[in-house]
């Protein structure tokens, strides 16, 4: 049994260490010159320095990971939450009232095709080059995923659970609270997790355009000075960060709704 | 004095896609007293889901109305519980949580909340399982909660909607017994929605034969056997004869009628 669990756990790293390994051999082959595509081995030693200093190799970078990553977590952080604020708020609302839904989400349906991206102009004469702009665009970014989720969690709510509630002597304002927002969370955690995908992805586009610092500010600033290792280690820093962020809206998930647990197919992944 | 009171009471869905009129519900009068156990039987597509919801506040009459303890119902409220065909209890709450949901809606302590729960769930037969979720439990069981639920609120009104009609054979008598324990115990007027002639005649103090298309009252009788009731004794059966020479009289009615 031990024999078999430790097999299992060995089966997630099965995959990611051939590919490791193929690139290794692949690189130090001389098939492409090395600067080109750096071995994972160059990407760690250069990702080691810009981590902790270790042989200056990364010169002006070296040792400011840390600083890096947070100017780029804060960006995320920041407009991820201002967007899950406004898209449940937004959401709730227009899943639930006609009115508000004829009124708002035209106009809304004719924003949302728009690239995020394309409002980096804008963003930067409006906002100057800074924070601001990044966390407008991933704002914009993770906005629409959370609120369409939201809004069709809210719509496809059971009419028969409202019913209940109007039944046990609910108000409208409680029947929202109690019934159709917990009936919602389902579909709520699925925008967030579609919207902090969105949200890494915009963080990294704005750094390389419009601000001067952060994890994609590293990878653009290196690819310029040709420092592939180091372009790879920031893509590295940033595919960890994505996968560190959405692992803890799942924790928050599997928390949320362990009542779904033994209901679906596989509950709580 | 009636606790419910439906007076001239007609229901007419318009069905827009089709451009036309369904009367469900045809000039209905009915009058139920107080801890009377009132079921409706008749065929699917008689309207009697449909009366017990104007009861429930759930849906208005198209014309007449209907009255609880002397007012006119126009939306759903806690003066009448209402046990669901199928539980419809929140899947995200335990047990207790959903038994004492409507105290939660009304903003009471936790510590109360519980303690008030924990009677009802005594009452169903469900001791032992206050922390359970919907999901874990079975159909019979969660309908257990569901009246728990309606009881909680200890309303003047119960109305059920064919609340056995998904369990199986031997679940649903045990669920009529105990329904008539609670009932006796908990004193109440009950109205009760079913198809099934057994049941009927099982639990109820009055039975309202309905007829289908439009959906009319055929006759309302009184059910005076005593309890707990031998569904095999002489008189049950007639009864039994009777109300399905009243069913089967009807069909013959509808079909014999020029389409």
């Amino acid at each position: 049994m031990i024999a078999l669990a430790q097999l299992k756990k060995l089966d997630r790293a099965i995959v990611p260490l051939l590919v490791l390994a193929g690139w290794e051999a692949f690189s130090r082959s001389g098939a492409l010159p090395a600067a080109l595509l750096p071995a994972p081995s160059t990407v760690v030693w250069a990702w080691a320095d810009w981590l902790v200093g270790t042989d200056g190799n990364t010169q002006t970078y070296s040792g400011h990971w840390v600083a890096d990553m947070l100017a780029s977590l804060s960006r995320v952080a920041a407009g991820f939450a201002i967007a899950t604020v406004l898209g449940v708020a937004l959401g709730v609302a227009i899943g639930w009232s006609r009115r508000i839904e004829i009124v708002i989400e035209p106009t809304l349906q004719m924003l949302r095709p728009i690239p995020p991206v394309s409002w980096i102009p804008l963003a930067i004469i409006w906002f100057g080059i800074a924070n601001k702009p990044a966390i407008f665009l991933v704002f914009l970014g993770a906005f629409f995923p959370i609120l369409l989720n939201t809004i069709h969690g809210v719509k496809s709510c059971d009419r028969n659970l409202i019913r209940a509630g109007a039944m046990v002597g609910g108000s409208e304002r409680k029947l929202l609270r109690y019934i159709v927002v917990p009936a919602a969370m389902p579909s709520i955690f699925a925008g967030l997790r579609i919207g902090i995908g969105s949200a890494w992805m915009l963080t990294v586009t704005a750094e390389m355009v419009a601000v001067k610092s952060g994890l994609g500010y590293v990878l653009w600033d290196s690819y310029y000075f040709l420092r592939y290792d180091l372009v790879l280690a920031a893509m590295a820093s940033i595919g960890l960060l994505g996968f560190c962020s959405d692992l803890s809206i799942r924790l928050v998930m599997a928390r949320v709704l362990h009542w779904q647990r033994n209901t679906t197919l596989r509950g709580g992944e | 004095m009636a606790t419910i009171d439906i007076s001239n009471v007609s229901k007419i869905f318009t069905d827009k896609k089709r451009n036309a009129d369904v009367t469900a519900l045809a000039d209905i009068n009915l009058s139920i007293a107080r801890n009377e156990f009132v079921c409706l039987l008749g065929p699917s597509g008689c309207g009697k889901s449909t009366l017990l919801n104007m009861i429930a506040g759930f849906e208005q009459p198209s014309a007449g109305h209907v009255t609880v303890d002397g007012r006119i119902v126009t939306a759903p409220g806690a003066d009448r519980g209402v046990v669901f065909q199928h539980a419809n209890l929140m899947p995200w709450l335990p047990v207790w949580e959903n038994v004492a949901f409507h105290l939660l809606l009304g903003g009471g302590q936790k510590a109360e909340r519980r303690a008030r729960a924990q009677v009802y769930i005594d009452m169903v037969g469900l001791t032992g399982f206050e922390n359970h979720y919907p999901s874990e439990l079975s159909g019979g069981m969660n309908q257990r909660v569901g009246i728990a639920r309606a009881l909680l609120m200890n309303p003047q009104v119960i109305l059920m909607d064919e609340p056995f009609g998904a369990l199986d054979e031997q679940t649903r008598m045990d669920m009529q017994n105990e329904l008539v324990r609670i009932w006796q115990q908990h004193q109440g007027t009950i109205v009760f929605v079913t198809h099934g002639i057994d049941e009927a005649l099982t639990l109820g103090t009055q039975i309202a034969v309905m007829s289908a298309r439009p959906g009319r009252i055929a006759e309302i009788i009184p059910i005076d056997l005593p309890r707990p009731r031998d569904i095999t004794s002489p008189q049950f059966n007639a009864l039994k004869r009777h109300i399905l020479a009243l069913l089967r009289g009807e069909r013959v009615e509808q079909e014999r009628a020029p389409a």
